[in-house]
């Protein structure tokens, strides 16, 4: 049951953590920055493709959308005998990962587009020390989550702290107990490219896109222009 | 000598098949009012979203695979590694919503200019069961991605079935073919989807548009054309489909695509409203998402089913909303057809159906709280009032004399300059402090706006008379 | 409606404009459509260059591996055959490969890199049967002339141990060598001719 509960959580729409006490903070994902893109793929590759795949991203994505050399993935951002046709595929398997975590650790690529980039930077930002977990973390803006903290070397340790609200218990503000190897500012920078990454994985397409909008419009509207002129001329005849 | 040889070809072809027949008699000699206005473009733009789902449905055929275990990953499949596949399927996705937009504002037109009136009942029917068959195709359409919202949705709404009383469990497990909505399920949605409802749409646009040519198009003035014609034979006030609204209905599919382009390039998703966030996350049968609710186009006929607190009643209820619609040519008795010679009474009543329809659109999106309920029933009660009152209040009220032959209404372009003072009545020039300079700079000016909104009201209330 | 003071060069020059301007967008339009049904990524990570490992490959033996989904053959030849194939030429349609499909470093006698290991993409140049290895000598049914090779079962093409097409016979080239390299002695590369980087 309280699997099935945590599997619900995992599904709970964007609205209904606005009220989880801490209020979501607003992510700079910026797809045109292949530096930020990269770092973030890079810190992916090392913190969290343990347990989360990322699926249906091949290392010949980051290659040729971040303009990077093939060979330059390989040796800096992809794990260790990775070829570069190669998916970015977690080397967990799931029978050990639900024995561990309870639950198989999703795979991320479209997590940016289910729970939003903002949710996504504000949820890295906030895991907290508590003790009346399994996992001895809790995460102000996702309760009960079941994974720890895979980034506390990097932010250093956080503890709530709590305020009274309609007499119950709710986070007011996380504070950094222990520090990390990084500043808050590095630290947000890391998160911001982590999160980037992740908005790109969730649709790679999107740059493509948008640069490739303006042109369509523009013809849409010359298009538009010559018909309008061609039905003017016409109707003259109509009185 | 080419040319010659190409006339040649053509006398071939036209000798054996009515291609000219056709052409002038569907085109070129098809006389149609000349005053429609804005709320004519919807029926050839529905034809040319129409076009595109056919195009892009076919290229996503190519890719997509029907089984509960590959779907979810072969639409990513097509979004990611298929050269521009996620072009085509933003250009479906999107055209399942700018379909339903183009047919509702298809179908108000029909309602307001009295379009389903008499001799035109037929193209009406026809028009509705189009209707239906669209719905069906969006909702089987919508189970093919086999992410967590095509799951639930599909789920809830075959549960719809399980109320019919007696046949209802056996039925719904019939239209599953499964105990839960699984891999059968949604490899018979896959062959309704791409064949069966393509199929009957493609059949029914036909009958839609030969049984509308049959009798005439209708115009925003809802008087017959033919009534006064010159001595040729043709109507005086009508002008040939080709080219003038062949001309006209191009500027307004260039109109439509800019739309269009801007959604697919910059916003596929529509805020969550054409794609929902909850759809990037795979079927999960074990559990579903804390908030359910369909796509946009058929939350007024959910929220008309949550409105009723009994199951069985409640399919009744959406049923009935949809099944009403079919009735109107009948529920109409008012003499006039447009609402431009109608009285008050009617102007108002559609004024209250629009809010209806619009406001269980919005509440059909939003989570059952108790006060959302109360407001899904009076929404229901005023869009069922809209139509089953309709014989007693089109019968009774006072109807203005109608024109013997149409009317000059300033169009879009006569309106702009109008458009143009009423923005300047709302700005004024304002001296501002600006690097050690005063220029005069554009600001909102508070009284101005009071004006013109008091202005527009005098004038939305005069209209409704 | 009437027909005077019309502008008629007017209306043909915008109707010419419309449609030209249509017809570009209809290209453009046509282009996603069309491309769509190239190749995706997953085909391409399919023809990935494969790599094969040749150091239990036994003199005559003949091993088949998948290249981009195709068959590719690594036939090991006996000092015999290599003397069939320098003397036996009279009876080729093109003997020297001049109008045959392989990298540069395999257009010569044996058309291979090493002179006993042949490799070449096992799909006959005719309609893209799979020809079968038949390296014994004049069999009965393949007739007296027959000096061991490849025969396609589909349209009865006879290429010799070298892919060579022999002539009179449907099949119009020889059988196409691919791009490969030996990254050791026993290791090879298929699909893939120099060390640089493929980036």
């Amino acid at each position: 049951m309280k699997k099935l509960l945590q599997i619900c959580l995992l599904l709970l729409p964007l609205s209904s953590f606005a009220s989880a006490g801490i209020s979501l903070e607003s992510a700079d994902a910026d797809l045109s920055d292949s530096k930020s893109l990269s770092n973030g793929a890079k810190l992916y590759v090392e913190y969290c493709l343990g347990c989360h795949s990322v699926k249906y991203i091949r290392y010949l994505n980051i290659a040729d959308d971040f303009d990077i050399k093939q060979n330059t993935v390989l040796r800096d951002i992809a794990p260790e005998g990775a070829g570069i046709y190669d998916k970015m595929l977690t080397a967990m398997n799931a029978r050990d990962a639900k024995r561990w975590f309870g639950t198989t650790p999703p795979d991320l690529s479209l997590i940016a587009r289910s729970r939003g980039a903002d949710w996504l930077y504000t949820y890295l930002k906030s895991f907290y020390v508590d003790s009346s977990k399994p996992l001895g973390v809790n995460n102000a803006v996702f309760p009960d989550v079941g994974m720890p903290n895979p980034l506390w070397q990097l932010q250093g340790e956080q503890v709530a702290v709590f305020k009274k609200e309609h007499g119950q218990e709710v986070i007011s503000k996380l504070v950094i107990q222990e520090k990390g190897t990084m500043s808050p500012d590095q630290f947000d920078e890391a998160i911001n490219n982590l999160v980037n990454f992740l908005v790109y994985a969730g649709e790679p397409s999107q740059l493509e896109r948008r640069s490739m909008g303006k042109y369509v419009l523009l013809f849409i509207l010359l298009f538009g222009i010559i018909a309008y002129l061609l039905k003017k001329e016409y109707w003259k005849d109509v009185h | 000598m080419k040319s010659k040889y190409l006339t040649g070809c053509g006398t071939w072809v036209v000798n054996r098949f009515p291609l000219t027949k056709l052409w002038n008699e569907h085109m070129a000699q098809y006389y149609a009012p000349k005053n429609f206005n804005f709320w004519y473009f919807f029926g050839s733009l529905a034809l040319l979203v129409l076009v595109n789902q056919f195009i892009t449905g076919i290229l996503l055929t190519m890719n997509y695979k029907p089984d509960a275990g590959l779907a979810f990953d072969s639409v990513e499949y097509i979004m990611r590694e298929v050269p521009w596949g996620w072009l085509v399927r933003y250009m479906h996705s999107t055209g399942a919503s700018a379909f339903f937009i183009v047919i509702y504002l298809h179908m108000f037109r029909g309602l307001i200019y009295g379009s389903y009136k008499q001799p035109r009942e037929l193209v009406w029917i026809f028009g509705m069961l189009l209707f239906v068959a669209l719905m069906a195709e969006a909702f089987m359409g919508y189970l093919l991605p086999w992410g967590q919202m095509s799951y639930w949705g599909a789920q809830v709404i075959i549960s719809l079935f399980s109320a019919i009383p007696i046949i209802g469990d056996d039925l719904s497990l019939w239209v599953r073919g499964d105990y839960v909505i699984s891999d059968a399920t949604l490899n018979r949605f896959f062959a309704f989807h791409v064949i069966a409802i393509p199929l009957i749409l493609i059949m029914l646009v036909f009958l839609h548009i030969v049984a509308l040519h049959e009798v005439g198009s209708n115009n925003p003035d809802g008087i017959d054309i033919k009534d006064s014609k010159d001595p040729w034979g043709h109507p005086i006030d009508g002008i040939p489909f080709h080219p003038y609204y062949t001309v006209k209905d191009i500027v307004g599919v260039a109109v439509f695509l800019f739309f269009f382009a801007t959604v697919i390039f910059y916003m596929p998703e529509m805020g969550g409203y054409f794609l929902e966030d909850a759809n990037f996350i795979p079927a999960d049968p074990l559990a579903t998402p804390e908030h359910i609710s369909p796509v946009w186009y058929f939350t007024p006929f959910y929220a008309i089913l949550r409105a009723i607190p009994d199951k069985f009643a409640g399919v009744i209820a959406m049923g009935g909303a949809i099944f009403v619609l079919f009735l109107l040519p009948w529920l109409d008795r008012s003499p006039v057809k447009s609402i431009r010679y109608r009285g008050g009474i009617y102007k108002k009543a559609i004024l209250m159906f629009v809010i209806s329809f619009v406001g269980l659109g919005y509440l059909g999106m939003q989570a059952p709280t108790a006060n959302a309920t109360i407001m899904a029933r009076v929404f229901t009660a005023m869009y069922f009032g809209f139509f089953l009152l309709m014989p007693i209040y089109t019968r009774w009220e006072k109807t203005k004399p109608v024109p013997k032959r149409l009317t000059e209404q300033p169009s879009i372009e006569d309106r702009i300059p109008g458009w143009k003072d009423t923005a300047n009545a709302m700005i004024k020039e304002v001296p501002v402090e600006k690097e050690g300079k005063t220029v005069l700079q554009k600001r909102p000016d508070p009284a101005g706006i009071a004006k013109v909104l008091t202005r527009t009201a005098k004038n939305i209330k005069a209209s409704l008379d | 409606m009437s027909e005077q003071g019309v502008d008629r060069s007017k209306r043909q020059f915008l109707t010419t404009a419309l449609t030209v301007v249509g017809a570009v967008g209809t290209g453009y339009i046509a282009v996603p459509f069309l491309s769509q049904m190239q190749p995706s990524t997953k085909a391409k990570a399919a023809g990935a260059p494969v790599e094969i490992d040749i150091s239990k490959l036994e003199t005559g033996q003949l091993i088949r591996a998948a290249w981009r989904g195709k068959p590719v053959w690594i036939l090991n030849r006996p000092p015999a055959v290599l003397e069939i194939l320098a003397n036996n030429t009279a009876k080729l349609s093109d003997p020297s490969s001049q109008e045959s499909e392989q990298p540069e470093y395999a257009k010569n006698e044996f058309r291979s890199i090493k002179p006993e290991i042949f490799i070449a993409v096992g799909l006959c140049t005719h309609l893209g049967c799979s020809p079968t290895f038949r390296p014994e000598i004049a069999p009965n049914d393949l007739g007296g002339d027959w000096k061991g090779g490849f025969f396609c079962p589909c349209h009865g093409s006879g290429f010799d141990l070298a892919g060579r097409v022999v002539s009179g016979v449907p099949a119009p080239t020889n059988l196409v060598v691919p791009p490969h390299r030996y990254i050791t002695e026993t290791r090879i590369i298929i699909g893939e001719t120099n060390t640089e980087e493929s980036a």
